[in-house]
């Protein structure tokens, strides 16, 4: 496959950055969008021009390293993927396809296509710890957890932090991101004794952090690597709610 | 209390706030509606004028109002502040706009939908209601009704601004359940089934009005 490619440059946070158009030859349909690069890079390298800087690390869609917007889309056009995890396949022959990074305030532009995301970091920080006995290793199935529980709390907590809903969204929230955190310990034992400060806290740093508020657009859920559904979000707001309105002393 | 004032300080807090404004002005339109239906009545106004007359003069009534006034004023207010801060957070737009197969054009125009419907409410108040409390002189409200949609132009605002509550409650009636934590699995059906009332049935009740009047069937 022959491709165009229009690449956002950037030399570093402060400086301006702008498109560069790139043409690639013979790129393998199975190539995943970061091996396509990959070999853009090995072109500019052996040209002695600067490579395209872009996050990733374990390529197989687990680290949530990789994130680009693709032809704007979050990963790509593929559903369910990671960046790392989508496939040349998914484009024609000849197509011009644009590339930028994930754009909000609170994820900064270090290089090219790498953006700072250390803003959910500490969102996850703000979290907080779990209580747990220490001691000797408990059996794995000492807590029983009932099993509609288990598999929410599991879905919500394959999150894998990419930011992709952020970039997704018009408004920038993180709204699914911080849901995702919430719910995968609200819905769980092991969360239950830090389950109010937790929301209260996190939802705090969403906003101090400066991302937008949930319009309820539903975007992110359909770029979301791990499909992650708003109905995460809805619980987040429960329990936000249910400590502001209710529990709270 | 701060931490009260902290709460609806919270992206999380306006918008329990937008949305619960929102349903309350909804809740208007139910009334709104179910009262406007004698205009349908073949008597010469004489039962409207009657309702008009009564919604007028009712303190109850006239306290409400004021209640509506500030829903609305706080859910105008919230809905520029959010969309403001909204679009700061991301400075440098992107090239390309793909926009993704879960979320509902509705959705993403809500604060257009609601300015312009803003401006209606401007001159729907300006036609109907500031004579109707504040004129000096006896007015018909039934006749007022009935001149206001002799034009055709008017009539045709009425049913373009219609559509829009229709657009604007179509995403905004379920987002606000979305808001509170009760749009899952149990209760979407009931919510999209109220919904579809909210957002379809209401503003098509309310534009039979207009063509009513301007196809002179009253
Ligand atoms: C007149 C000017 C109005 C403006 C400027 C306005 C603006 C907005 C905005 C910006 C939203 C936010 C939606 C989002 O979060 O994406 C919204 C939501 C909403 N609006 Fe309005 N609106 C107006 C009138 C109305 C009216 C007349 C009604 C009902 C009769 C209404 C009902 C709602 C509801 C139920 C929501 C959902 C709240 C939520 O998302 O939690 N709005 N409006
Ligand atoms: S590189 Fe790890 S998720 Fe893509």
């Amino acid at each position: 496959m022959n491709l165009t490619l229009e690449v956002w440059r950037q030399e570093n946070s402060t400086t301006p950055g702008g498109f560069v158009t790139y043409t690639v030859r013979d790129i393998s349909p199975d190539a995943s969008f970061l091996e396509m690069l990959d070999v853009l890079n090995d072109d500019l390298v052996r040209k002695g021009e600067e490579p395209v800087a872009f996050d990733h690390d374990c390529r197989e869609g687990i680290c949530g390293s990789c994130g680009i917007m693709i032809d704007g889309r979050a990963h790509g056009p593929q559903k369910g993927v990671a960046t790392c995890e989508l496939r040349m396949r998914c484009f024609n022959d000849g197509d011009r396809i644009v590339v930028e990074p994930f754009r909000a305030k609170p994820f900064p532009v270090i290089r090219d296509l790498i953006v700072d995301r250390t803003s959910f970091d500490r969102i996850i920080q703000s979290g907080g710890f779990v209580s747990v006995k220490t001691g000797g290793a408990p059996d794995a199935n000492a807590i029983p957890i009932a099993k509609n529980a288990v598999d929410e709390a599991f879905d919500a907590a394959t999150c894998i932090g990419c930011g992709a809903c952020v970039a997704a969204c018009k408004n920038g929230s993180a709204s699914l991101f911080v849901a995702a955190k919430v719910s995968h310990l609200a819905l769980l034992p092991q969360g239950q004794a830090e389950r109010d400060t937790r929301v209260v806290s996190m939802v705090a740093k969403m906003d101090l952090e400066g991302f937008g508020s949930c319009s309820n657009t539903y975007a992110c859920e359909a770029e979301c690597p791990k499909e992650i559904s708003v109905s995460n979000i809805a619980r987040m707001n429960r329990e936000y709610l249910r400590f502001n309105l209710i529990t709270q002393k | 209390m701060t931490n009260f004032t902290q709460f609806f300080r919270s992206t999380i807090g306006r918008k329990l706030l937008m949305g619960f404004t929102g349903l309350f002005l909804c809740s208007f339109l139910v009334v709104h509606f179910a009262g406007n239906l004698l205009l349908f009545r073949s008597d010469n106004g004489v039962a409207f004028n009657q309702y008009a007359e009564f919604m007028a003069s009712n303190p109850a009534i006239r306290t409400m109002e004021i209640g509506l006034f500030l829903g609305l004023m706080v859910h105008i207010a919230l809905g520029i502040r959010l969309w403001l801060a909204n679009r700061r957070v991301r400075p440098e737009q992107y090239k390309v706009n793909a926009g993704s197969d879960t979320s509902s054009l509705a959705s993403r125009v809500s604060f257009l939908s609601g300015s312009i419907l803003f401006i209606f409410l401007v001159i729907h108040l300006r036609t109907f209601f500031v004579p109707s409390r504040f004129s000096s002189s006896e007015v018909s409200m039934y006749h007022l009704v009935q001149d206001a949609f002799a034009s055709p132009l008017y009539s045709l605002f009425y049913l373009v601004a219609l559509a829009l509550l229709g657009y604007h409650l179509r995403h905004g009636f379920q987002s606000a359940f979305q808001t509170f934590g009760l749009r899952g699995k149990r209760y979407l059906p009931l919510i999209e089934m109220v919904g579809f009332i909210f957002w379809f049935l209401i503003p098509l009740g309310f534009a039979a009005m207009p063509l009513f009047f301007y196809f002179g069937l009253s």
